[in-house]
């Protein structure tokens, strides 16, 4: 079943145009892998599919719902999309639990103890059930990030944006935080990854998508991008990072 | 006379002064608080009007020393539109705008050295704009504040002594009065310096106590 529609997405910053046109549609339970070099605008793209970049034009329609339609009701409609940051940006002064029951309580969706049971499901989910009233700044990165994961999955959203999650993260812990995704995956969720870990895209993605310059050059199964690229730009870049 | 006696003479009509300019100060501050955050939501605003409106009323009150202002509001003011006011209540009134314009662009700088990413982390679980400002911006934007907020408390302690010249009873103006009568000048001033120390002081303490208790613990990043 189709979950997104992306039509003729452009984006200018400016007069800079970073996104050159998009056509996308990501089918529900796919994982779909975004890679490309820097300023390729994977990330912008990823920003504009819950608005937190207003699109130039072109539409964004999730579960049948458009996004770019200025009587939408964003706020409704980015609740059944979570979004896991590159610095985490997990709120500094409220709990683990708390950041997780922060959504849910405050657009009353679940009572506080409610939120709480669910807070602590959460934590155990990415193996933090012992963090639960610690403060970010006494959590590592993997930890913080994987605490960001489960706050984006309070509002049990049927969509998950990754932008770059492992990026900001020292080697180490890369792994705890794709552990967790993997096993999202696998979950069946719905999933648009902006990555540079090509093993991991590799591994999960049932897509992988090439962007360069604003457009997609080349998309495919991750063996077909990866084994047997097509265009030369796509070459040019694996040969660089594989 | 002694300096004891001068003291014991003098300490009541100085406490009484130092009751108004705590008073002033309090009032003031009290005024200035909601006004500096009402300019601060126009300036952050996406309205131009609001914008402009912030900002010409923040570059007046910079723009001009506290002095004029004073005899601009009490004396230029009142008699252009012909209206009476107390020089207490003018006194008030001048410090809180002069106060509410400083605290405006404090308040501003605070919510704007929050880290970008809280406000799309906030907004992408779908909180609305207000609530992802009350619960997650302005928590940490406040925690950020407090020292400057205390800071221009302070100043505006001190400013009431500039008003004393529209005559409000305060401290200045009643150590002006006993050295005026006793000729005891450097007696006098000397404690009223004192007692301005003192309450400055402490409330420099009560400011890192209230910081330090706001940091313990919590995230800092």
């Amino acid at each position: 079943m189709e979950k997104v529609n992306v039509k003729n997405l452009h984006k200018y910053f400016e007069k800079l145009e970073v996104l050159k046109g998009i056509d996308l549609v990501i089918e529900e339970g796919e994982v779909v892998c975004l890679i490309g070099p820097s300023g390729s605008g994977k990330s912008t793209f990823l920003r504009c599919l819950n608005q937190l970049e207003e699109t130039t034009h072109g539409e964004v329609i999730i579960d049948g719902r458009n996004l770019t339609d200025k009587n939408s009701n964003i706020n409704k409609l980015r609740e059944n999309i979570g979004m896991v940051f590159q610095q985490f940006n997990l709120f500094p002064h409220l709990t683990a639990a708390e950041n997780i029951m922060l959504a849910p309580v405050d657009l009353k969706k679940m009572t506080k103890t409610e939120a709480a049971k669910r807070a602590g499901e959460l934590l155990e989910m990415v193996g933090l059930s012992e963090k639960f009233d610690e403060y970010p700044a006494n959590l590592s990165g993997g930890q913080q990030q994987r605490v960001a994961i489960a706050r984006a999955l309070a509002m049990s959203p049927d969509i998950m944006l990754f932008d770059e999650p492992t990026s900001a993260l020292d080697p180490e812990m890369v792994g705890e935080v794709l552990g967790v995704m993997k096993q999202l995956a696998k979950d069946g969720m719905t999933m648009i990854v902006v990555t540079h870990e090509m093993g991991f895209a590799r591994e999960v993605a049932d897509r992988v998508i090439f962007m360069d310059e604003g457009v997609i050059v080349e998309q495919g199964k991750p063996e077909e991008v990866f084994g047997n690229p097509q265009n030369e730009r796509t070459q040019n870049f694996l040969n660089m990072v594989l | 006379m002694s300096f004891f006696e001068l003291f014991k003479q003098s300490l009541p009509s100085f406490l009484k002064g130092m009751g108004v300019t705590l008073q002033m100060t309090f009032f003031a501050l009290l005024i200035a608080i909601v006004l500096g955050m009402l300019v601060c939501f126009f300036r952050i605003s996406k309205s131009k009007i609001l914008n402009i409106i912030a900002s010409i009323y923040v570059d007046i009150i910079r723009g001009t020393p506290l002095l004029a202002q004073a005899f601009f509001l009490y004396f230029g003011l009142t008699a252009a539109l012909g209206f009476q006011i107390s020089n207490t209540n003018a006194g008030i009134i001048v410090l809180a705008l002069n106060a509410g314009a400083y605290l405006s662009e404090i308040f501003r700088s605070g919510i704007n050295a929050v880290n970008k990413g809280q406000m799309e982390a906030a907004r992408s679980l779908g909180l609305p704009y207000s609530k992802a400002m009350s619960k997650v911006i302005l928590p940490q934007a406040i925690r950020i504040v407090i020292p400057s907020v205390m800071n221009q408390f302070i100043i505006t302690l001190k400013d009431t002594t500039i008003i004393s010249v529209i005559g409000a009873p305060e401290l200045i103006k009643a150590a002006n009065i006993v050295a005026a009568r006793t000729f005891r000048n450097f007696e006098v001033y000397a404690m009223i310096a004192l007692m301005y120390f003192i309450v400055i002081f402490t409330l420099t303490k009560i400011s890192t106590y209230i910081e330090r208790r706001l940091s313990n613990g919590k995230g800092k990043r």
